[in-house]
Order: structure tokens, then C-alpha cells, then sequence
């Protein structure tokens, strides 16, 4: 009798055990397809990467499915190459240049929507939600039609306003080119921008804005000691978002200059590394040279990674 | 008069913000002499389908749909169904790592995709996975699979812990919970991140220009981005056919999920 609840207290106590084991490893088990996959499709590439950096690998290579080693001969081929710091460079201005525009033109929208109408204020969110959800691919052969110099639109309204010849070719020189790639991408990126900035300042409060045009404050007094402090950490996310994305721009430059137009003059670096890497199947230098913008993008992406997993810390 | 002025001002950024989108369809309606001539209509008064029937009738646009179709289909199944398991260790459990494994998910997502070609080709070619749609469908996975992950662990925080916690009291077990009561509320969230998952996918262009060579076994994108092909003269009309053609899905799936998905990449900053 006595002897029979030891051993089902002891069961009792063995299965409480298990079910606590159990509720421990849940979350592990649960990752665990997680993990594994990304360890397929993006671990075992990497590894691939750090290997052929420091290989001669080329299609005769990729045909035996074995490089020559030849240690750190690609890193100092692109360390040593001009066309490398000018592509680094003009990518950081092209970067600085786009993420400004984004970041001030979606600003500025963003706080125009509050003086509006109702209805123009519902009619420009709509039309913004609907320039958000157009393919790049689409838009970027849109823009093509729209600038090109022989009967493009573009080239008819600015010439009947006097501005341009009627002809006036938007690809002749590599400052030209890359100003139509920044007018494409801030034409897709403002509306994120703008309808993130817009829900942002919804949280300011009325009342102490209310508060502040009695006081008699300036607009851009109020603005700036109770707007911007508000907008402060949307404006840092988006922020470090565009300098991401925009970095890294390939698909907008690649179809919009057009692969017969890419050469070093106009490279940002992902166009560059497509030519140099892939399509001179060059693998070997072209895996140096994604190391190097990898390294780059990650130290860019600190801030933003930071910010998230702060936001992540976060359980129901 | 001062709202007035306002009101005009963003009407103004209205039709600039979405010229493009009209001249699309604008010139994808116009017959060809209207579209070639130097002074622009601005909406034709004899519209014509012959565009859409041109492009429609250029080879291989079914093909190239039904391939994208494969890919993104096969490689959003994949990544919902293993990306719901993680987002619930993400969103339910404390655990040793979860913070490494968040910055893994949130990092992943920031890799600029030119960066990753190179090795992405040289794996696939290993195994002879350039030019199929199974190596397309692999490299869609390192973006789908992070994204939906972080999505879906914004649809389970909005979903009330109490809810699970008083099922549990009752005897259900975790999993019975997990499938009696938090799969059907995580019903709309699925949903949500599919589309939007499916939405990149679809447009996705630079992973499929490397890998695929084949005409027969390129995607959409792909298809309309050669389009122009090499001639000296350029179908415009039937080009902005084409390019309205590949649109209206992307743009109806994304209107329908716009509002939910939106806010996932400045999560906690604003208040959606």
C-alpha cells in the first residue's frame, strides 16, 4: 500500500520531470527546421564565399568543381584597383544623396498630408499606396519609356517649358544616368516613407501642439521641440533602412542604365560586382569583392539590427 | 484660402507622385501613332487592346508565369510552415540564444542580394542547380524564410496569452493549444505574410537573372525585363502592355495586405 504511492509519487515526479525537460526544449526543437535551413541555403553558400575568395576560380573551375588557392591574390587585386575605391566612393555619394532626398521629400509629404483636406488627404494615400505596390521591374521599364530621348515625355514637358532641347538624350553622360536611377528610387521609396512618417505623426498630441500656436510659437519652433523629438526613432529607422537598401541598389541602376551602358564610369557596387564577378565569371575576385560589401552593409546594419532585437525582447 | 493653397499643393505631389503609373496604362491603350508621336496625348480617344494581344502572343509569357508561379509557391510553403514554428519560440518562450537568433532573422534580411550571387552560383552549380527552377526556389528561401518569421511573430504578439494559458488549465496540452487555438487565430496573420512573401518573391529580379538561362525557364520578371530586347525600334505600346500585365497581380494581392503587413520593418516604433 505504502510501497505502491512511493512508486506512483515517484512516476509522478518522473513524468512532472519530463514535462518540464519537454517545455525547456520546446522553443530549441521549434527553431531547429529554422536553423538548419538557413544553414543550407545561406551557411554553406558563405562558407563557399570566405573559401573561393582565396581560390583562382573561374568557368574552367566551375566546370571541374575545384579552385586553384592563391591566398589573399584577390584581396589585394581589389584593394589595389581604382575602379573599386571609385565605385566605393561614388556609391557612398549616390547613397548620401538618395537617402537625403527620401528622407526630406518624404518629410515634407508626410507633414503637407496633416494641412490637408480630408479627401486630398485620402486621395494622395491611395495614390501613394499604389506607386508602393508597383513592381521595380515595372517601373523601372516605365521610367525607361518615359525618359527616353526620342519621343519620351519627359523630354516634351521640359522642352515645351523651355528647360531642354526637344531630344535631349538623359543617358549620354554617367552624372545624368545615375540622377534618373535616384529619381526612380525615391519615386518608389518615398511612399513607405511618407505613410510611416504619417502614422508616426499621429501619435504627436493635438492638444500640445494646440498648446504651443496659443503661446504663440513659431511653426518651426513647435515643430522642432515637439514633432521632431516624437518622429525622433521612426526617422532613425528609416533612416538606417534607405542607407541599406540603398547601398546595395542593384535591380533599379542594372535595367534603368541598361547592361550594355554599365561600365566603370557609372558602377555603384552592386552593378560592379555583377560585372567583375559574375558575368566575367570571375568568381574568385567577384567573391573578395562581395566579402568586402558585406563587411560594409553589416557595419551599416548595427544600428538597425540593434533597434529591432531591443523591439524583439518582447514575449506574450 | 491658406487650406485652398494647401489642397493644391498636394494634388500637385498627387499627379506627380503617380504620373508614371497613368502613363502606363495610358500608353498601353494608345494606338501606334499615337504612341510614337512627339506631342504626347495624354488619353487616347481611340483606345486599342492590340497591345495587350501583341504582348500576350510574345513567346514564352505563360511559360515564364507559370514558372514564377512554381517557385514562389513552392518557396513560400516551405518558409510559412517552418518560419510559424520559430516565430513561436520567438514570441512565446524565454530562452538561451533567442536574442542571437533575432539578430540573425533581423541581419539576414539587411544582406544586399548582389553580395550573394557569387556564392549562391558556384553552390548551385555543385550540384547542377543553375538553370532549374529548384536552385531559384532555394535562394528565395534566404529572404522569404527571415522575413516571415519576423512577421509572424508580430501576429502571434497581438494574440492574448490568456487565451492559451486558460486552454491549458483545462488539460489541453501545448500542442493541442497550439493547434485548437492559436493556428485558427494566426488564420489572417498567415494569410498577411504569404502574400506579401508571395508579392518579393514575384518581383524578385536579380537572383533569377544569374540562375536562369533558358528562355523556357525564366520568370515573369525576367521575361518582361528583356522585353526590349535588342532592336532599334521599341514596341512601347506593347512594352507598357506588358509591363500593365505583370502589375495588376502584384498590385491587387498588395493592396489587400498593404495595411497589415506595412508597419513589420519599424515594428514598435510606430504604433500601426
Amino acid at each position: 500500500m505504502l510501497g505502491s504511492s512511493a512508486l506512483s509519487a515517484a512516476a509522478v515526479l518522473r513524468g512532472r520531470r519530463r514535462r518540464r525537460f519537454l517545455e525547456r526544449s520546446t522553443p530549441y526543437w521549434l527553431i531547429v527546421p529554422t536553423v538548419v535551413a538557413i544553414g543550407v541555403v545561406l551557411g554553406y553558400p558563405l562558407y563557399w564565399l570566405i573559401k573561393l575568395s582565396t581560390e583562382r576560380y573561374g568557368l574552367f573551375e566551375l566546370i571541374q568543381h575545384h579552385g586553384q588557392s592563391v591566398g589573399l591574390h584577390n584581396y589585394a587585386s581589389v584593394l589595389h584597383d581604382s575602379v573599386f575605391w571609385h565605385t566605393l566612393l561614388r556609391t557612398v555619394i549616390f547613397t548620401v544623396a538618395n537617402v537625403g532626398l527620401t528622407m526630406g521629400l518624404g518629410l515634407a509629404i508626410a507633414l503637407l498630408l496633416l494641412r490637408l483636406s480630408a479627401w486630398v488627404r485620402v486621395l494622395l494615400t491611395s495614390g501613394l499606396v499604389l506607386v508602393w505596390s508597383m513592381p521595380v521591374v515595372v517601373a523601372a521599364q516605365v521610367f525607361f519609356w518615359m525618359t527616353n530621348y526620342e519621343n519620351g515625355v519627359l523630354n516634351y514637358v521640359l522642352s515645351q517649358a523651355g528647360l531642354t532641347g526637344e531630344q535631349h538624350d538623359w543617358y549620354a553622360s554617367t552624372f545624368s544616368q545615375l540622377s534618373m536611377v535616384t529619381l526612380l528610387i525615391v519615386w518608389g521609396a518615398l511612399p513607405f516613407v511618407v505613410i510611416t512618417l504619417y502614422a508616426g505623426l499621429a501619435q504627436v498630441p493635438h492638444d500640445l501642439l494646440e498648446a504651443a500656436s496659443v503661446d504663440g510659437a513659431r511653426a518651426w519652433r513647435a515643430f522642432r521641440d515637439i514633432t521632431l523629438p516624437i518622429l525622433r526613432p521612426i526617422l532613425l529607422i528609416l533612416t538606417s533602412l534607405s542607407i541599406i537598401w540603398d547601398f546595395g541598389v542593384f535591380t533599379q541602376p542594372f535595367l534603368l542604365i541598361g547592361q550594355a551602358k554599365t561600365q566603370p564610369g557609372n558602377f555603384l557596387m552592386s552593378t560592379y560586382l555583377f560585372e567583375e564577378g559574375y558575368f566575367r565569371t570571375d568568381f574568385g575576385r567577384g567573391a573578395a569583392i562581395s566579402i568586402l560589401m558585406l563587411l560594409i552593409v553589416a557595419i551599416l546594419s548595427v544600428f538597425y539590427v540593434r533597434k529591432m532585437v531591443r523591439i524583439g525582447e518582447e514575449v506574450a | 484660402m491658406k487650406q485652398a493653397a494647401w489642397n493644391a499643393l498636394g494634388l500637385i505631389v498627387f499627379a506627380v507622385m503617380i504620373f508614371p503609373v497613368f502613363w502606363m496604362i495610358s500608353t498601353a491603350f494608345k494606338p501606334d501613332d499615337q504612341v510614337i508621336a512627339l506631342k504626347p496625348t495624354w488619353i487616347s480617344l481611340r483606345p486599342t487592346l492590340s497591345h495587350f494581344t501583341a504582348a500576350l502572343h510574345k513567346p514564352y509569357f505563360w511559360t515564364d508565369v507559370k514558372n514564377s508561379a512554381i517557385i514562389v509557391c513552392v518557396a513560400v510553403a516551405i518558409s510559412i510552415v517552418l518560419a510559424l514554428l520559430a516565430a513561436v519560440a520567438v514570441a512565446r518562450y524565454r530562452w538561451t540564444g533567442r536574442k542571437a537568433f533575432i539578430a540573425l532573422i533581423i541581419g539576414i534580411q539587411m544582406l544586399p542580394q548582389a553580395g550573394l550571387i557569387i556564392p549562391l552560383y558556384v553552390a548551385l552549380a555543385r550540384y547542377h542547380l543553375t538553370n532549374t527552377l529548384t536552385g531559384v526556389i532555394i535562394t528565395y528561401i534566404t529572404f522569404v524564410l527571415p522575413f516571415s518569421v519576423w512577421t509572424l511573430r508580430g501576429f502571434l504578439l497581438g494574440i492574448p496569452k490568456e487565451l492559451e494559458e486558460s486552454a491549458m488549465v483545462d488539460g489541453s496540452t501545448r500542442l493541442g493549444v497550439f493547434v485548437k487555438i492559436l493556428l485558427p487565430l494566426m488564420g489572417p496573420g498567415l494569410v498577411a505574410t504569404s502574400v506579401f512573401a508571395f508579392i518579393t518573391s514575384w518581383n524578385e529580379y536579380i537572383f533569377a537573372r544569374v540562375l536562369l538561362n533558358d528562355q523556357g525557364k525564366q520568370t515573369a520578371t525576367i521575361w518582361l525585363s528583356y522585353f526590349l530586347g535588342t532592336s532599334r525600334h521599341t514596341d512601347w505600346g506593347a512594352l507598357m502592355a506588358a509591363s500593365t500585365l505583370t502589375a495588376i497581380p502584384v498590385v491587387v494581392f498588395f493592396l489587400l495586405v498593404q495595411r497589415r503587413i506595412a508597419f513589420g520593418l519599424t515594428a514598435g516604433a510606430v504604433k500601426g
